[in-house]
């Protein structure tokens, strides 16, 4: 039976349960920030999730970055190749990389490699109502286990990203120089002379910083805000990995119409 | 695990990220050549720049030798001021000659020095004389089309 009130209610419902969240996620984003002294002063606190969610993620970003830069280089040279500019592949890889492919690849590998394993622990300890027990013992469990596992990111994925680029102009290198023979002395000098320090390569380690801010955020939010059930932490590690890259892509396309417009 | 190898492992990840960035400031951008040692500042005003460009090269003999720093607008003889950052260990003469050229057909503009033979030599600061505006292609069609028209005229 068709009822209008129903459908109204369950839409208003609906957006009501939004705003909720969105306004949490703030109040939360909020609190994590005012707690995070004890993460710097107990460092090792947050130099342990450095560890789990940089170092361990050092492997998959190396590889992918060099593969990548070799896909890059390929690529670049066939299409340069039609155009007889085969010497400019070096600023092709290199800008693709530093500005774009850089942050927002690596970001969305940090997302599923660290980001889902921070939200599966925090949604893991309120399943099993650590987080209760440590407010039990006046523990803030924000300010002992949250605001750690956010900085832990913000801190890994600026340097994550600027691996992923590095190892990216090497495999560019590897298959335009060392493969197919592309002259090594234009390959660098013209990737020297089109790649800003400030232009390029700083906008994109910013970009990077803006993704580790909010893919950790989105991370231990998730975690925190879990059903605490199996189900529920499963859901909200799907929800972290979803929802960080589609902000990743979103905040992307935001950052670079103001970074990237075309004048200078 | 045990703090101390924690420590190290974390230092290595912090030094090979610092590295990668190093490695793109200096290898991949142009970080290392963007500070010329030591610099002067010379300018030069043209009637027409074209389509030079702030950080784009000055160059003599196909050698940069300088950035173009500024380019300003003036209202007074209505022609662009393009202020140069020059390399401190060269010298050019006072009658040197700022020309605007384009690299290639479509490539970049920049400023090259035709050196004169004048024993003085241009000192910080200094305007350079003799300057050649940008070719506008617009400009270099109506002329040999005027010229073709012309030439058609005096053969009737």
């Amino acid at each position: 039976m068709f009822n209008p009130a129903a459908l109204l209610r369950s839409l208003g419902h609906a957006v009501v349960e939004r705003i909720w969240r969105l306004g949490f996620a703030a109040r939360f984003m909020a609190a994590v920030i005012f707690y995070s002294g004890a993460s710097f002063r107990r460092l090792g606190l947050t130099l342990r999730e450095v560890y789990v969610s940089g170092v361990l993620s050092l492997l998959i970003i190396l590889v992918s970055g060099l593969f990548v830069g070799m896909v890059l280089g390929l690529q670049g040279y066939e299409t340069l190749q039609r155009f007889g500019s085969t010497e400019a592949l070096g600023i092709m890889v290199a800008l693709s990389l530093t500005r774009e492919l850089g942050p927002v690849v690596a970001g969305l590998l940090f997302a599923s490699r660290a980001g889902s394993s921070v939200t599966a622990e925090i949604g893991l300890m309120k399943a099993t109502e650590q987080l209760k027990a440590m407010n039990m013992m006046a523990v803030n469990p924000i300010a002992r286990v949250v605001a750690p596992r956010f900085w832990g990111g913000v801190i890994s994925m600026p340097l994550l990203a600027a691996l992923f680029s590095s190892m990216g102009v090497l495999g560019g290198w590897l298959v335009g120089v060392v493969f197919i023979g592309v002259d090594d002395g234009a390959f660098w000098s013209q990737m020297q002379a089109g790649v800003d320090f400030r232009y390029d390569i700083v906008n994109g380690i910013i970009k990077s910083f803006v993704f580790g801010i909010a893919v950790s955020l989105i991370a231990v939010f998730e975690g925190y805000d879990s059903v605490p059930t199996a189900e529920g932490v499963s859901r909200a590690i799907t929800r972290t990995v979803v929802t960080s890259a589609l902000t990743i892509l979103a905040l992307d396309f935001v950052l670079t119409s103001f970074m990237f417009r075309g004048t200078s | 695990m045990n703090r101390t190898v924690l420590d190290l492992w974390v230092g290595f990840f912090v030094a090979i990220g610092i590295a990668a960035v190093l490695f793109l400031a200096l290898k991949v951008g142009n970080l290392s050549s963007a500070h010329l040692s030591e610099t002067y500042v010379l300018q030069a005003k043209f009637d027409n720049i074209g389509g030079l460009k702030v950080r784009g090269p000055v160059k003599s003999a196909g050698v940069v030798v300088g950035r173009i720093v500024d380019i300003k607008f003036d209202p007074a003889s209505y022609e662009a001021v393009v202020t140069m950052n020059i390399d401190g260990r060269y010298q050019f003469p006072k009658d040197t000659f700022a020309a605007i050229y384009t690299a290639g057909l479509l490539g970049e503009q920049f400023v090259g020095f035709d050196v004169g033979g004048d024993e003085k030599m241009l000192k910080p600061g200094e305007t350079i004389a003799k300057t050649q505006s940008a070719v506008v292609l617009e400009k270099l069609i109506s002329q040999f089309l005027f010229s073709k028209a012309a030439d058609g005229q005096e053969k009737k």
